[in-house]
């Protein structure tokens, strides 16, 4: 350690995680999913990404164009002479268009991943899926994870009835079958991709609210709060300045793990046909379709399948990693 | 020890009153009256000839015309008595719809939590004395992956795989028993309940299998860098004496309070399972029962299963102090 300079507490936990080669492996997994996820436009659709016609640039696969309503870029795309042309993007088939002729295809060099029982494009629609999944995970947990913070962080700071009565939310909520009664909400509601969300975040925020309240029992005891209560510090800035930074860690971990749950929960949502509404693609939905010819049809079985448990295990590998990072007692020991 | 049960079962009458208002709130939300729905139900296209009268008559008949805390202390003072109301599909009681289903899902959760136990304690155990060896290591990745796989997704496999799709028929994959077994005589019935739940069983336990080794193996590692297994190794201990008479013994606490977590989630788990399997079992009545908007039923299902997992979370707090004396919740905040 000697001639090693000090580093910022992040940097330390971030040289520690990448000493994981799992984590880290996750870590690129969840990367390359963004990508896809945010430029699923350009990887998968019917519209060219680019386009030159007469003289003109178009980019339709991201803009709408007035003059281009209607117009049937396969057709186009076919027929252009010189100097126009388009560039199509790599999977050449919209997630949303059906096309009859080709139901139930199996995998091939023009459907990589087959076609479900309208014809669509399996990849396509996993593309297209991957941000619905991802976003429905980070937001969930996001609202999960204010709720945690602030019902814990009161309940931890300032004891008391404060503390009886949250605790007993969380005893309510932890009794819950939570799956069943997002089913229930989700019923009622209709189940737009932002309820979703918010089901999923507003039952979903027990077990950061619980790790809240402990580190901030913990954290109540040093002198340095009370040094900072006795410098005038508001409650709240005390909280949110001294001791949420000290109790972020162990947060980040559990959100990353919750973030694995959440995929879960949506994708099984979708399978029982209370997900996100059609024809919006979503992993969980490709997999529900397989079920009315599971006998045949592995294509709508495997690839969907395989893209939730990817990205499950890549969330849960670095939430693993990451607390492993940030926690001293967990790092490998040298003897 | 007696103090803290009855402390503990007074803090039940809160915990009580909020998990029935969370249900009653939730199904306040759902759009339209369930007079409507009812109706609806009843009539089916004919739902748009409702006169007022019809409305106003089944509200009074199911008291649905007065303020809504007074319906509220209404169903509270109807549930102390176990009693649901009835189903708006078939005007059977809710409590006998839900008792008749309860064995079933409770008998599959037993067998599949049992099972879980007995395969994760000695994987626990192993994976935690070969710590950092390199067999050690892929099967403790291979749990991890396990632990990612969807339910649902394991259960179209198998059935894919093993339910007579294009590869072999071993298992059945539809409902518990085989038809015309009303018939068979006790034994037989009771190995063709076990083959019918097979592939379920599977399907509820793998996850928790994973989750309790890498728990238990987790637990018993940190109780192996204690000094007082240090010292029991030094004073010349067989490895396997220190391992399972020192070390188990305090890494089986966390493991057995561990279940309070896993018994909310088995509701939740069986909703998907059951489905996919026919299983005439809690999880499949709820489904119904949320895909026809049948409030009763699915009120009496929240509010049964949460105040079973309640009691389930007081016996595990309870087997907390009966299995280490040192705890004493009595200095516990």
């Amino acid at each position: 350690m000697s001639s090693e300079e000090s580093r910022g507490y992040w940097a330390t936990v971030w040289k520690e995680f990448k000493k994981d080669r799992l984590a880290l492996a996750g870590f690129i997994v969840i990367n390359f999913l963004f990508g896809v996820a945010v430029f699923d436009n350009l990887l998968a659709g019917s519209r060219p990404i680019v386009l030159k016609l007469d003289g003109k640039y178009y980019f339709p696969a991201v803009f709408n164009y007035q003059e281009l309503i209607g117009v049937d870029f396969k057709e186009v795309g076919a027929n252009l002479e010189k100097p126009d042309f388009a560039v199509f993007p790599l999977v050449r088939y919209s997630p949303t268009e059906n096309d009859l002729l080709s139901v139930l295809t199996p995998p091939s060099g023009l459907h990589l991943f087959g076609t479900d029982d309208r014809g669509r494009d399996v990849l396509s629609r996993m593309i297209h899926g991957s941000g619905i999944s991802l976003s429905i995970g980070f937001i969930a947990v996001g609202i999960a994870s204010l709720i945690g913070i602030v019902l814990g962080g009161i309940a931890g700071y300032y004891g008391g009835a404060i503390d009886f009565v949250v605790s007993r939310l969380f005893e309510i909520m932890m009794t819950f079958p939570v799956f069943f009664l997002i089913l229930t909400i989700l019923a009622f509601r209709d189940p737009s991709i932002y309820n979703i969300m918010i089901v999923i975040g507003a039952t979903g925020w027990t077990g950061i609210a619980r790790l809240v309240r402990g580190e901030f029992l913990r954290l109540r005891e040093y002198d340095y709060i009370d040094a900072a209560i006795a410098l005038g510090g508001s409650d709240f800035r005390v909280m949110m300045k001294h001791m949420l930074p000290n109790a972020l860690a162990p947060v980040l971990v559990s959100a990353t793990f919750g973030i694995a749950g959440a995929v879960l929960v949506e994708s099984g949502l979708s399978f029982l046909g209370f997900g996100v509404p059609p024809p919006q693609p979503s992993w969980g939905d490709v997999l529900s379709q397989s079920q009315k010819y599971v006998d045949f049809a592995w294509w709508l079985v495997l690839f969907p399948g395989a893209a939730i448990f990817l990205t499950v295990t890549a969330f849960n590998l670095v939430g693993d990693g990451f607390k492993t990072a940030v926690d001293p007692r967990l790092r490998k020991r040298k003897f | 020890m007696r103090e803290y049960i009855l402390k503990r079962l007074l803090l039940l009458i809160p915990t009580f009153f909020g998990i029935t208002l969370i249900t009653f709130f939730v199904i306040q939300l759902a759009p339209g009256s369930p007079v409507e729905r009812k109706l609806n139900i009843e009539q089916g296209i004919r739902a748009e000839a409702i006169t007022k009268d019809i409305v106003e008559q089944t509200k009074k008949l199911y008291g649905l015309d007065k303020p809504i805390h007074i319906r509220y202390w209404i169903w509270l003072k109807q549930i102390a008595t176990l009693d649901f109301g009835s189903s708006y599909k078939d005007h059977r009681p809710v409590i006998d719809k839900i008792t008749e289903r309860i064995p079933v899902t409770l008998s599959l959760n037993i067998i599949s939590i049992l099972l879980a136990y007995f395969i994760s304690i000695p994987i626990g155990v192993c994976s935690a004395v070969k710590e950092g060896d390199f067999s050690e290591r892929t099967v403790t990745f291979l749990l991890f992956a396990l632990y990612s796989v969807p339910s649902f997704w394991l259960a179209m496999v198998l059935i894919y795989f093993l339910g007579g799709g294009d590869f072999w028929n071993l298992f059945p994959v539809y409902g518990i028993l085989s038809p015309g077994a009303e018939t068979f005589s006790f034994s037989k019935k009771a190995l063709d309940f076990l083959w019918h739940i097979t592939l379920p069983v599977v399907c509820l336990t793998y996850g928790d299998l994973a989750y309790l080794s890498r728990y238990q193996r987790g637990s018993l590692v940190e109780v192996l860098r204690e000094d007082f297994i240090r010292t029991a190794k030094a004073k010349g201990l067989p490895e396997s004496k220190v391992v399972f008479k020192h070390a188990l013994r305090n890494a089986l606490i966390p493991i057995i309070t561990i279940i309070a977590s896993i018994l909310p989630a088995m509701i939740g788990g069986s909703v998907i399972i059951e489905s996919i399997f026919s299983i005439p079992g809690i999880g499949q009545l709820g489904f119904e029962a949320v895909l026809s908007r049948d409030y009763p039923v699915i009120m009496a299902i929240a509010t049964i299963s949460a105040l079973l997992t309640l009691v389930g979370i007081l016996i595990a707090d309870i087997l907390y102090v009966l299995v280490d004396p040192r705890i004493s919740f009595e200095g516990r905040r």
